[in-house]
């Protein structure tokens, strides 16, 4: 039965939106020609290829179902699990249901921690057991070395036969579509993404690739779901952010006087309160607010998720200042222009005039700040996690990884795969973000200062 | 003393290498004058740029050589030009508002010239910027040291500006369109102290300009430039007697003036061809009259007429242009018959508060337009004059209620404007429309020109339906002489005179009897300028159309106008017909105002 | 200019009434302090006379605006908002979860917050115009561009990592100095070094990026042209002229945290247990102590309200065109 999270809803409805305005800019030049320019950039093919990828995977994490029960009997009613779960789930099986019993380091065969074993002999000792899953298909532990390199040979293998196929079916259709687009950083891109995934996915069958956290999850597992987390809270806050900076921003700009005296007030005094106390004061009446309410909610899944919303929505309304701001200046500067003059001169509507005239020239501004934000609100996550206001404790996400990371980064002998891969997923987003934002920034005014 | 041989700058652009300057040979002398001149994006501030190895990043020097004495400038170490540049060669340039520091005192800037060439510091320093700032007619020069650029007037920061150039007596003086953010009458002042410090110290001043008044009034010697290259070089009375190369002819005859108010002005048909292409011929052959076969398949060379004179024209191997038609001075009176007042300001009043302190109190005001009247009659141009600051602008917007006037009355038809609300006017907004001066920032760049010229109709509710605009549509395009798939295009796809065209097609739109062109000529070249004066000029024939003209140039008012006032600090000064105000002024100011235009003949 | 200063003070008035009730809203009418008692006592099974002794004790069990049975001024001050909102401007911040008196742990606290956040503020501001001076100098070059990818590559590293693995690397594995941890006067240097060091790195990336535009950008303009074109030097072009015009926006920007320097570092301070005004911040965050947040808000505001008036003040100082305008 499939379960619609608010989230889902949100996020779906982006790639909706996202897709429709790509339609629409299609024809227009001046809409078009900036992504044009965009994607004549190395870095910024290269990062959107990466980006694409996490999206993909953010994207299967967001069609949410719930699983029907083995009936007891043939006549009955389906039932239900009360957990929702993903089409990324589905796909991650063997990895979600692997648990061990706590701690093991990536490709074990054994677990961290010494435990009471008992001997072939009958007699116990403490010894690393061997793990219920990660390598338990190997019959000695001494062909781990040979089976490892064997997986990881095939994977790479099977990565590049993947890669060929792509590239030859998008030198047919993309490449003479777009003839000026390098594809060549495209394809690197590509090629090292497959030649990374295809080894982990061929040893994740046998093992825990990036080992298993305290409770005996996969970390890289948890990884992945993660990405969902950073994706949702990086786009959806634009959903309550934008509305707010534009109305706000172009209002001020363009009418001026009392209303500009008004908007001024309220964002300057929004921007006062520290960003993090402010966010950690809405936070926490949320959190208040959700234990009080918790009836609403019929699956965990469903409270966490309004949590998340809740997030995104405070996000949005602590940080639309800063696009209000900008877009504040922007307007005042256009209402002088002539254009608006003439406008004027034809007895134009306001309203006219600020659709058909200030929106589509202050638009720029607004997709530069856009991609820039996301990568600062994919930070503020974990920041907040950390802190004790981001995402509900049962989310996924880098926040949550890191901080429980901290405490094993003390732990002798030190768990450190847990931090490493947050790490290193959180980074390749955030750096793909950040690069591709700058070459769209490069496209579309390198004049702005955001 | 300053030469240039085939000196070659290239710009590196999306679309290809653009060769800015395409083989550029000049010699300069001693003490001389020597004038550069040319049409925008002709190449002549980077031949400038170029002799001081001051080119913006994307712009590089592919070849040539350029000599000062027996040194070649482009052969020298980045340090050793150093010395080069403020000591022996100087320059100054366009904008004074922007090329002067805002964050150091002007002394500060001038000083830094003399201890980076000189030995003196400290107090004599300081003496010599005083001596400097005196000898360049900065008064008080005392206060001025110690003052910001903001501070000064834009005629006293490009004197400062060639104090600091003028510092440590450069041979070479390079002046970069020095007058052209300039009003006309500070314009005179400045080209008056040029001519004086260069007669005083004997330098040479390699004067770049497209104004060819200035030329008339400084140059020993003129080249034009076109397209990335000398088409002529010549002495200045022979220049101006017998332009021999048929651009500078057309030069010639696109100036607007009285004497050829009958007729039209002479234009330049298409456009300065791209510089990224290769060209087979003469770079001007597209848009030369007299252009035949081998213009277009045989490169021109710079020909040496003798006494001085080149050109680069495959028709002067064999004969010379004649010289130019002596244009006759006076003319019939224009006549003026009543035609019925179309519009009419009483006392028009335009107040801006100037709030201080605590609260925001309202202190005193700045009155930008301050008792205005005038009258524009149906299928007349009235032309305001002045200069910048004077409040022209001000009274244009005022009139069409775009700023609400402080106080006075205008009338439209004999119905009260004024106090009118914004669907109240409405009624009236078809009647009356407006060209701005600038072509960039007045079309919306994100709409197409179909849409630019149907939004006054949809507003205003002008043609019954959308098939009736669109054939409107078409006749717009038709009668500014534009294509019809110019409506499926963006204004970025258009010249700056095509996109006037569009303005001008904008406010047509609506069938207004009344359009207030507010400095519709000033940002174009003057062959651009004649297009759109022609269009104008011809508009009103047909459709009876009354212009409120406001201007700064009197030759443009010369050419269009019927009756002139004349603004200055906010107030009308004089009024008249354009030959009672132009030929005989009796306001001390128009009389300075007048005197100050560069004349040609 | 005294009067300007008096004006954006009085500005400022409005705007610390607007946080104060946005504040009140948020932590009175959103949640009623019955649903904070039951979250603080544990969801279940709370009786309700153990939500009213909750709110008796911390002053909760008054109306929130109005007062109507109490007599005369009580009806306006014996309510939440006079006690709880209108008293932060006197100061009054009432006590914490922990019955301790906010207003003087706060004052306790700045010290060690200051010695961390002033170092961190100052060495930053200095390597981050210096190095971006130097990739703004050598622009278009590869010291430039890997210099811009440098600095993007750091933004992109969230500041948790720096801190976790500054800690590990320098105190677990070097042994160079403590992990965490705090003691007043000298002794303290060794205990800030690397929380110093880590704070500079973490805002290292995206200062640096932003003022290299500065640069650019006032490198492209006219009067740098004309400061060429008198033969100065390079470095003369640099340093007089461009750093002069582009320290304009840098300053006046910073000056605006200066006075937010006293509330310290939230993660630095908790990571390594440096007793300021960030780790009390976090503690009371976590700890749900809802009178701290409040005044921890009222207190990071008024701050920020002062970086605006410092700014606009510095404004009207470094710059020629505001200061005689």
């Amino acid at each position: 039965m499939p379960v619609l999270l608010a989230t889902d809803v949100l996020v779906w409805l982006l790639v909706l939106s996202v897709a429709a305005f790509a339609w629409y800019s299609r024809r227009r030049a001046h809409l078009a020609a900036p992504w044009a320019r965009v994607f004549r950039s190395r870095t910024a093919v290269a990062s959107a290829v990466v980006l694409a990828c996490y999206i993909l995977v953010g994207l299967l994490d967001s069609l949410h179902y719930r699983p029907a029960l083995a009936a007891r009997d043939a006549g009955a009613p389906v039932a239900y699990s009360v957990e929702a779960r993903s089409l990324l789930d589905l796909g991650l099986a063997p990895l979600r249901e692997r648990f061990e019993k706590t701690y093991s380091a990536p490709l074990a065969t054994r677990l961290y921690q010494r435990e009471q074993v008992e001997l072939p002999d009958g007699r116990t000792a403490r010894d690393f057991p061997r793990l219920r899953h990660g390598g338990a298909h190997l019959g000695a532990e001494a062909d781990w070395g040979e089976d490892v390199a064997l997986r990881a040979l095939a994977g790479l293998v099977a990565a590049f036969a993947l890669w060929s196929v792509v590239l030859l079916c998008a030198r047919r259709t993309l490449v003479r579509r777009w003839p000026n687009v390098p594809w060549g950083a495209a394809a690197a891109a590509l090629g090292a993404i497959l030649a990374l995934a295809g080894p982990v996915a061929m040893l994740a069958g046998g093992f825990h690739v990036l080992g298993t956290n305290q409770v005996g999850q996969d970390v890289l597992y948890q990884a992945l779901k993660s990405i969902r987390t950073s994706l949702v809270i990086g786009t959806v806050t634009t959903l309550v952010l934008l509305p707010l900076g534009i109305v706000a921003g172009i209002a001020a700009g363009y009418f001026r006087g009392w209303v500009d005296d008004v908007i001024q007030y309220l964002y300057t005094t929004l921007n006062s309160i520290p960003g993090v106390l402010l966010i950690a004061a809405f936070v926490l009446m949320l959190q208040v607010f959700l234990d009080n309410h918790g009836d609403w909610f019929p699956t965990t899944a469903q409270r966490a998720d309004m949590r998340l919303l809740g997030l995104c929505a405070i996000l949005g309304l602590t940080s639309w200042t800063g696009l209000a701001r900008l877009l504040r200046g922007e307007a005042l500067k256009l209402s002088e222009l002539e254009y608006i003059q003439a406008a004027h001169a034809f007895g134009v509507s306001h309203a006219r005039i600020l659709a058909r005239h200030i929106l589509p020239n202050v638009a720029h501004i607004v997709i530069i700040s856009l991609v820039l934000d996301f990568s600062a609100l994919v930070l503020a996550e974990a920041v907040l996690s950390y802190v004790g206001v981001g995402v509900d404790p049962s989310t996924t996400s880098f926040g949550t990884m890191i901080n429980a990371a901290r405490l094993e980064m003390a732990r002798e002998p030190m768990v450190w795969w847990s931090l490493a891969a947050a790490f290193v997923f959180m980074f390749a987003l955030v750096l793909a973000a950040n690069l591709f934002a700058d070459a769209v920034r490069d496209g579309f005014d390198p004049r702005v200062r955001v | 003393m300053l030469e240039l041989q085939g000196l070659q700058t290239v710009l590196d652009t999306p679309e290809g290498a653009l060769r800015a300057v395409d083989g550029v040979d000049l010699d300069i002398d001693r003490g001389e004058c020597f004038a550069l001149v040319g049409e925008s994006g002709c190449g002549k501030s980077m031949t400038a740029l170029s002799i001081l190895r001051l080119l913006p990043d994307v712009a590089r020097i592919a070849q040539g050589r350029v000599r000062l004495g027996d040194i070649d400038l482009l052969a020298l170490p980045e340090a050793a030009m150093r010395s080069v540049r403020g000591k022996r060669v100087a320059m100054i340039f366009q904008e004074p508002a922007t090329a002067l520091n805002p964050v150091l005192t002007v002394g500060r800037q001038v000083a830094e010239v003399l201890e980076r060439h000189t030995d003196l510091r400290g107090a004599s320093v300081k003496r010599r910027v005083l001596e400097l700032l005196a000898a360049v007619g900065i008064p008080d020069p005392e206060r001025r040291y110690g003052e910001y650029a903001f501070q000064l007037s834009g005629g006293l920061r490009q004197r400062a500006m060639i104090a600091a150039a003028l510092a440590v007596d450069p041979e070479v003086l390079v002046a970069d369109e020095p007058t052209t953010a300039l009003d006309v009458t500070i314009q005179a002042q400045i080209l008056e102290l040029l001519q004086k410090l260069q007669a005083e110290r004997g330098m040479a001043l390699l004067l770049i300009t497209h104004d060819l008044g200035i030329v008339a009034r400084m140059a020993g010697r003129v080249a034009v430039m076109y397209a990335g290259e000398i088409v002529e070089v010549a002495p200045r009375e022979e220049f101006f007697r017998a332009p021999q190369h048929p651009y500078s002819q057309k030069l010639f005859a696109a100036l607007p003036s009285a004497s050829q108010r009958a007729g039209e002005l002479a234009q330049i048909p298409g456009q300065v061809p791209p510089l990224t292409s290769a060209f087979p011929g003469c770079r001007f052959a597209e848009r030369c009259d007299l252009a035949y076969e081998r213009c277009r398949s045989e490169v021109p060379a710079l020909r040496d007429l003798g006494a001085g004179r080149l050109v680069r024209c495959h028709l002067r191997e064999t004969e010379r242009a004649a010289p130019r038609e002596a244009r006759a001075a006076g003319r019939a009176a224009a006549a003026l018959a009543a035609a019925p007042v179309l519009l009419e300001a009483t006392d028009l009043k335009v107040h801006f508060p100037i709030r201080r302190g605590i609260l925001r109190r309202t202190v005193g005001v700045v009155k930008a337009v301050d008792g205005v009247s005038l009258a524009v009659r149906e299928g007349r141009t009235l032309a305001l004059v002045g200069e910048s600051g004077s409040g022209k602008t001000t009274v244009g917007k005022a009139v069409l209620q775009l700023i609400r006037p402080t106080a006075g009355s205008v009338r439209y038809r004999g119905e009260e404007l004024t106090g009118l609300s914004r669907p109240a006017l409405k009624r009236h907004r078809a009647q009356m429309q407006i060209v701005f001066q600038d072509p960039y920032a007045s079309l919306n760049p994100r709409m197409r020109v179909a849409d630019i010229l149907a939004e006054g109709m949809r507003s205003l509710g002008v043609g019954s339906d959308e098939a009736d605009r669109t054939r409107r549509l078409d006749a717009l395009l038709d009668q500014v002489g534009l294509p019809a798939q110019a409506k499926g295009r963006y204004p970025h796809e258009f010249s700056g005179g095509q996109r006037q065209r569009i303005a001008i097609a904008r406010a047509l739109a609506v069938e207004p009897r009344l359009i207030v062109c507010d400095e519709p000529t000033s940002a174009l070249d003057v062959s651009v300028q004649a297009q759109i004066l022609n269009l104008l000029k011809s508009l009103q024939e047909r459709l009876g159309l009354a212009y409120l003209f406001i201007t700064h140039n009197i030759a443009v008012v010369e050419y269009l106008a019927h009756e002139v006032v004349v603004m200055t600090g906010g107030r009308i000064v004089e009024r008249g017909t354009v030959d009672e105000v132009l030929r005989a002024p009796q306001h001390a100011y128009t009389r300075a105002l007048l005197e100050a235009v560069p004349k040609i003949d | 200019m005294l009067g300007y200063i008096l004006r954006r003070t009085l500005y400022a008035i409005p705007i610390l009434v607007g946080i104060n009730l946005l504040t009140f809203a948020l932590f009175f009418l959103v949640n009623t302090p019955d649903d904070m008692a039951r979250m603080q006592l544990g969801m279940k099974r709370v009786t309700p006379e153990a939500i009213a002794k909750w709110k008796a004790e911390r002053g909760y069990d008054r109306p929130l605006l109005w007062n109507a049975p109490a007599a005369g001024m009580k009806k306006f001050t014996d309510t939440i908002f006079f006690d709880k909102s209108v008293k932060l401007f006197a100061l009054d911040f009432g006590r914490a979860e922990d019955n301790r008196d906010i207003f003087n742990e706060i004052r306790t606290r700045m010290g060690p917050s200051l010695a961390l956040a002033v170092p961190v503020f100052l060495v930053g501001l200095m390597v981050n115009i210096t190095f971006a001076l130097g990739v703004a100098f050598f622009r278009a070059t590869y010291l430039d561009f890997w210099g811009v990818i440098l600095c993007v590559a750091m933004m992109s590293i969230s500041s948790l990592f720096f801190i976790i693995g500054g800690q590990y690397l320098i105190s677990k594995l070097w042994h160079l100095v403590p992990i965490s941890g705090y003691v007043g006067g000298v002794d303290a240097a060794k205990f800030l070094v690397l929380p110093v060091l880590i704070g500079v790195i973490g805002a290292f990336g995206s200062s640096t990026r932003f003022y290299r535009t500065l640069f650019l950008e006032e490198m492209g303009k006219d009067y740098v042209r004309t400061a060429r074109a008198k033969g100065l030097a390079e470095s003369v072009v640099m340093f007089r002229h461009v750093l002069k015009n582009a320290l304009i926006p840098i300053l006046t920007g910073v000056v605006v945290v200066i006075p937010t320097l006293f509330l310290g570092s939230l993660i630095t301070e908790s990571f390594f247990g440096i007793p300021g005004l960030g780790s009390y911040t976090i503690d009371a965050i976590q700890a749900q102590d809802f009178a701290v947040v409040r005044s921890m808000v009222f207190i990071g505001s008024v701050l920020y309200i002062v970086g605006l008036l410092l700014t606009d003040i510095s404004y009207t100082l470094v710059d020629p065109r505001v200061r005689l305008a």
